[in-house]
């Protein structure tokens, strides 16, 4: 198993107030799984996310990704978890805004300490499968929306991560560009990605084989064994 | 390779910001520039004061009269040739005894009249004091036991009064009196202010007692030590004999002082400390403040790159690394400003000392410390943005607006 997560929480402090993001969350996630995970606004979908991606720690609960704890990693335990197995892809990009679309996808190679030559090679191989090998020097400012999100699955791929997440990936995009990027998505699942992504819309989920739905910080359903029964 | 992408971010912070880091290293720059110049100037200077102790002998002593308070009444008593004599007789760790006397005369050579120094002393202070001659002769002690009016000129007494090295054998007028020009010495050069050896007329100091100035006051008396170690119990020699011959009762102080190197060598170990403390204070102030302009600049810095700390957090850099970048950036700022001072404090020295007519002395050690210094302060005061940095926790900061 991939992903095992048992009796998550996730509380919020405000001042006095107290937010309870996720009130207990089970979830597994195999590898080679295709996972939508909806919901309405608010109901916690963002939050598992980076609880999954290891960007936040949960206030309760047990995960294991890959078998391992990741509730008593150290920093550097966490950082190196994030390099090597998390592929995080943002609503917003999140791409460098001053480097180029090439560096910016070397980046993860060079915290993850490959040399010059094979870090070379690698991001230009994941922009190349993304489409861009002729956007290679462009700054992100330089490139359409559908473009920047490109670049940012490039970068989230080029280290084989275990897991693909993407929050709502195509939710700054128009429907042909997230198109786009919904078919490069099924492609890399069809190749063996695990791929876990959150999104608004019904059309986009319908790419996903399993579906989540949350709502107030719990699973209200999961798809997966009526999935098995089904084939 | 890391290392290397942590140098790239850091000095395309840096470029991205030009303007901004040059203002931020503006009071490392004047810092730095301030200490460089003023320990160019320093060593200029000590190197000057070390040359005029030099100038007196090691195994050299002065001594002159000095007022005394008796009771309120201030006396004061000049050395007299009859002292000197004293010590030229009794004195056994004496190689020479050496007095001077001087007076402001004037004198006239064709249609130049000059008022000059003229020092009447024993031909000994020639070698004393390693004067040279241009042309001519000494005075011998021939000269002195005579009284004989001949008179060894000083450069720039010489030139002042239109006497060149053809003139020796000539004759001036001093005071209304005849002498014969014997010898011209070469230019010495001043040997600290009061005492330029170059603007002297020099005559025996017989001559100079019985014939042109009429007394027997002398200014001091220069003394030859055998040899070094022997300086105090010189010292203590003279003090009797002085003692004795101005007749001075057990319970009256000396009215006579003594001057020695070391004692030079005392007062310009004091000035020097009091020069190098306020160096040093001077250095601390500017280097405090630029040092908290830096942290305040990086502080902005690490704010407007919560974001991108955000992503390379997601993207697997650990804290090491953030922190690292941030400290390298400040590095940077400071170690860059230094060496601009550097250049600043080379060059202003540079033109104080061709303005002043001043030795500047760039010391290896100098630069060293400079160096040190900026990296000192750039790791002092990048630690705490830095160490902000590399703490932020990466959803919060990739949630920063
Ligand atoms: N940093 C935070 N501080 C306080 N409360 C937060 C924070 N982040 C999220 N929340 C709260 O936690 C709950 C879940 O938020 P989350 O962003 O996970 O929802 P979401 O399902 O991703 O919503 P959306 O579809 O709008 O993106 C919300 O009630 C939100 O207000
Ligand atoms: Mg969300």
């Amino acid at each position: 198993m991939l992903i095992e997560m048992r009796g998550i929480e996730k509380v919020y402090k405000l001042g006095s107030e107290r937010v309870n993001a996720l009130r207990g969350i089970d979830l597994d996630v195999s590898e080679g799984e295709y996972v939508a995970l909806t919901g309405p606004s608010g109901s916690g979908k963002s939050t598992l996310m980076h609880l999954i991606g290891c960007l936040d720690s949960p206030t309760a609960g047990r995960y294991l990704l890959a078998g391992s704890d990741v509730s008593s990693m150290s920093d550097a335990a966490l950082a190196r978890v994030r390099n090597r197995q998390i592929g995080f892809v943002f609503q917003t990009f999140n791409l460098l805004p001053r480097a180029t679309a090439l560096h910016n996808v070397e980046i993860p190679l060079i915290y993850g300490g490959f040399g010059t030559r094979e870090r070379r090679r690698r991001a230009t191989a994941a922009l190349e499968r993304v489409g861009l090998a002729d956007r290679m020097k462009h700054q992100p400012n330089q490139m359409s929306g559908g473009q920047r999100q490109r670049v940012a699955v490039a970068r989230a791929l080029v280290t084989d991560p275990s897991i693909l997440l993407a929050d709502e990936p195509t939710g700054n995009l128009d429907t042909a560009t997230g198109n786009s990027i919904l078919e490069l998505f099924a492609q890399l699942h069809a190749s063996g990605q695990t791929i876990v992504l959150v999104t608004h819309e019904a059309d986009v989920a319908a790419h996903a084989r399993r579906h989540i739905v949350l709502r107030d910080g719990k699973i209200e359903s999961d798809d997966a064994n009526k999935k098995e029964s089904a084939g | 390779m890391l290392i290397l992408e942590i140098i790239r971010v850091a000095f395309g912070a840096l470029l991205a910001n030009k303007g901004r880091a040059f203002l931020t290293m503006l009071g490392i720059i004047i810092g730095v520039g301030a200490v460089i110049a003023m320990m160019a100037i320093g060593a200029g200077a000590q190197k000057a004061v070390q040359d005029r102790i030099a100038s007196m002998g090691v195994n050299q002593l002065r001594v002159f009269a000095d007022r005394t308070t008796i009771r309120g009444v201030t006396r004061y008593r000049s050395l007299t040739t009859d002292d000197a004599q004293a010590l030229r007789n009794e004195m056994t760790l004496a190689t020479a005894v050496v007095p001077d006397m001087g007076g402001q005369y004037q004198v006239k050579y064709g249609n130049k009249n000059n008022s000059v120094r003229i020092t009447g002393t024993t031909p000994e202070y020639f070698s004393l004091r390693s004067y040279q001659l241009a042309a001519g002769r000494f005075f011998t002690n021939g000269d002195m036991s005579a009284s004989q009016r001949v008179a060894v000129l000083g450069s720039v007494a010489a030139e002042n009064l239109g006497i060149g090295p053809q003139d020796v054998g000539s004759t001036v007028r001093i005071g209304g009196m005849i002498f014969d020009v014997i010898g011209i010495m070469e230019s010495k050069g001043s040997q600290g202010g009061w005492d330029n050896p170059d603007e002297n007329i020099f005559i025996p100091i017989t001559t100079a007692q019985y014939r042109l100035m009429g007394n027997d006051r002398i200014n001091g008396v220069t003394v030859q030590v055998v040899a070094q170690e022997w300086m105090l119990a010189a010292q203590g020699e003279m003090e009797r004999i002085l003692r004795r011959e101005r007749q001075l009762r057990p319970e009256q102080q000396n009215d006579f002082r003594f001057f020695n190197q070391q004692e030079l060598a005392t007062t310009f170990a004091e000035s020097t400390k009091i020069f190098g403390l306020l160096l040093a204070s001077i250095a601390a102030v500017s280097l405090i403040v630029g040092g908290i302009g830096i942290m305040n600049i990086m502080l902005v810095s690490v704010t407007e790159r919560t974001r991108e700390i955000g992503i390379r957090k997601a993207l697997g850099a650990r804290r090491s690394i953030i922190l690292l970048q941030f400290l390298l950036e400040s590095i940077t700022l400071c170690v860059l400003g230094g060496a601009i001072g550097m250049g600043l404090g080379y060059w202003v020295a540079k033109m104080m000392a061709s303005s002043g007519g001043w030795e500047v002395i760039v010391t290896p050690q100098s630069l060293l410390l400079a160096v040190g210094f900026s990296v000192g302060v750039g790791l002092f005061f990048g630690i705490y943005p830095a160490s902000r940095a590399a703490k932020l926790d990466p959803i919060e900061a990739l949630r920063y607006e």
